[in-house]
């Protein structure tokens, strides 16, 4: 097991960078998860600490060691990929053994990690099976098997579930969950599913546009989004966007809206009169108020996901949506008042950077 | 409907290849026909009376033994030579990005567009110096350089056809570059290794422009250019040439044989999701 630090990381392509100086510090043990869209430069960082993809500049450290200059095979450590990657000559047996034999480890020894590691993953009636031979779910628990009978230094995941299908990918995830408690394994775990990164992660990397935005818990990551693209990316569904400009009241901050709403910040906010910004809230965290005290919307949609309804709404013109656990019977077509508690909004400055609101950001420290 | 599509498809199928075949069949029934019916017979599609005294004859008393043993020599060494050369420099295009790479692609396809015959009378001058005319030596060479090329980009498209994960899976399980193109890619690789051998193989023994040209005398002429000496000044011995035809026919077909069964394998079933 191994700490992993990356110091001002940059990867040029050509003369085209797609990574712009990440600094990264992974304690031992911790399991961290890269998010972002794709194109943002995580795949990248996960090539970067295996080894497969050389560094531009910067200094990557595993142990305290730099390894910019190691050979994959030099840095012990193990991946899980996509596609899966197996050897398709191989037997699953042989497909995991392989890392072993190329070491030249004792047959004994072999042959005990082989056997441990298929019996927890339920892989023992399909050793002398081919990877043709075997479902995708199957292909999966082999590479993960090659992954852990090494005992690796780390575990560097690139999008494992993504082939799987959903109900595959909640148990293979819940799995995997299990597993890192059980070993402790420092792990870099590669996904563009914001879910997979909010029930795995200690720590999660927020990535857009070969930049880190955020690092943090993942309910840190929830309730206090350091930016816009944060405050976009985690959450589902998304968070709204009301973009206005700020209005100071006796007292009281507001932000009118571009239809002339205007909402109270339930606080006084240092921005002068007129400062362009994006008020922000969970669609979970909007309230259905029968009251007129709210502001009038009207329903367009209503998507029924089980557990709840999102409702699409417009306040004044502008889209809007609203989850709720309650399935109200709201027709499309019928209106309704909402309330924005102000316990509950988050505010975004003219750059995109969160503006801390004192309700939030002081009493919602959950981490 | 579907039915009457199928049949006139495999009626269509069936057309080709008795126009592809039919050659080779007229070849076997030469071979066959003895001296005195050939040209008395007028066309039949078997002769009345069938012999193997041509075989018999080329066997014995012509130096087609030379001509066999000089072709396997030459188009067995030009296969090995040609599929080392291109499994490596073929991996190295589909793999690596490298200064002058397309420069290098781009003369690898200038080679391929002159007519060979441009180049007879320069290679003859630069070989003869060497002692390499009048050699199979120096058939090898010319044969494997002109072949390389077009092995080369068939080798990269087999390579490019082969996930790169599985290398990279490779070189962090602890296998360096080269041990998993080795243990990973080269067997994977096997199908297209083997279209590259026979396919190489084949132009080399059939080869005959530059065979004619560098060699003179029966002691190193391969087999294209030992058919030409049963055209005699007065008449051409077709009985004998046929015979001699057939037989060179037979390695190839035992070469294509051997490799068809990874000809047609699936090339990495399973290796990603399916």
């Amino acid at each position: 097991m191994a700490s992993i630090e990356m110091r001002d990381i940059v990867k040029i392509y050509g003369d085209h960078p797609v990574l712009h100086g990440v600094d990264l510090s992974i304690e031992d043990g911790e399991f961290i998860v890269l998010v972002g869209p794709s194109g943002c430069g995580k795949s990248t960082l996960l090539r970067m600490i295996a080894g497969l993809e050389s560094i531009s500049s910067g200094t990557m450290s595993i142990d305290g060691r730099e390894v910019n200059d190691l050979k994959p095979r030099d840095r012990d450590i193990a991946m899980v990929f996509q596609s899966y990657a197996l050897y398709p000559h191989m037997t699953v047996a042989d497909n995991m053994s392989y890392s072993l034999r190329l070491r030249r480890s004792p047959k004994e020894k072999i042959a005990a990690a082989v056997a441990a590691a298929s019996a927890k993953l339920g892989l023992d009636p399909f050793l002398a099976r081919r990877p043709k031979a075997l479902s995708g779910g199957q292909r999966q628990r082999v590479a993960m098997g090659r992954a852990i009978v090494r005992q690796p230094k780390a575990f560097l995941f690139d999008e494992p579930l993504s082939n799987l299908d959903a109900r595959l990918r909640e148990q293979m995830r819940a799995e995997i969950k299990r597993m890192h408690a059980e070993f402790g394994a420092t792990s870099v775990y590669v996904t563009h599913d914001q879910i997979e990164a909010m029930t795995l992660a200690s720590r999660i990397v927020a990535m857009n546009a070969g930049a880190v935005q955020q690092i943090g818990a993942p309910l840190e990551l929830y309730d206090r989004p350091a930016n816009l693209f944060v405050a976009g990316f985690i959450g589902s569904p998304g968070m709204n966007m009301l973009e206005g400009t700020m209005e100071p009241e006796s007292g009281t901050s507001a932000v009118r809206l571009v239809n002339g709403t205007t909402i109270s910040l339930g606080q006084a906010v240092n921005l002068p009169k007129g400062t362009s910004v994006t008020l922000g809230i969970r669609p979970e965290h909007v309230a259905i108020r029968p009251a007129a005290d709210g502001v009038a919307a009207s329903v367009e949609l209503i998507e029924p996901t089980g557990l709840g309804i999102i409702l699409h709404l417009t306040v004044h013109g502008l889209p809007f949506k609203i989850f709720s656990s309650d399935r109200a019977l709201l027709a499309p077509g019928s209106d309704l008042t909402v309330g924005f508690p102000t316990e509950r909004l988050h505010l975004f400055g003219p750059d995109g950077q969160r503006i801390a609101l004192g309700t939030l950001d002081a009493s919602g420290s959950t981490s | 409907m579907g039915i009457l599509l199928t049949i006139a498809h495999r009626l269509a199928i069936l057309a080709y290849i008795v126009f592809a075949l039919f050659p080779l069949y007229w070849l076997l029934k030469v071979s066959v026909t003895p001296n005195d019916l050939l040209y008395s017979e007028g066309v039949r599609m078997w002769p009345s009376h069938a012999t193997l005294e041509h075989y018999r004859y080329v066997i014995e008393n012509s130096a087609f033994p030379i001509f066999f043993r000089n072709s396997l020599i030459v188009a067995g060494s030009t296969a090995l030579a040609v599929t080392l050369i291109s499994s490596l420099s073929g991996y190295a295009l589909s793999r690596f990005v490298f200064r002058g790479k397309y420069a290098v692609v781009a003369l690898m396809l200038i080679t391929q567009m002159f007519p060979l015959v441009m180049l007879v009378a320069p290679i003859f001058k630069m070989l003869s110096p060497l002692g390499l005319t009048n050699s199979l030596t120096g058939l090898i060479i010319v044969y494997t350089a002109f072949n390389v090329p077009f092995a080369t980009f068939l080798m990269q498209s087999f390579f490019d056809g082969i996930p790169r994960d599985l290398e990279d899976a490779a070189m962090i399980d602890g296998a360096s570059r080269f041990t998993a193109f080795r243990q990973i890619i080269l067997p994977l690789t096997l199908p297209g290794i083997a279209a590259t051998l026979g396919f190489v193989f084949t132009a080399a023994w059939s080869e005959l422009l530059f065979a004619l040209m560098l060699i003179s005398g029966n002691d190193s002429a391969t087999f294209p250019v030992g058919l030409l000496t049963f055209v005699s000044k007065f008449s051409v011995d077709f009985g004998q040439m046929m015979a001699a035809g057939v037989m060179a026919l037979v390695p190839a077909c035992l070469f294509f044989l051997l490799i068809q069964r990874y000809l047609v394998q699936g090339l990495t079933a399973g290796a990603v999701k399916g």
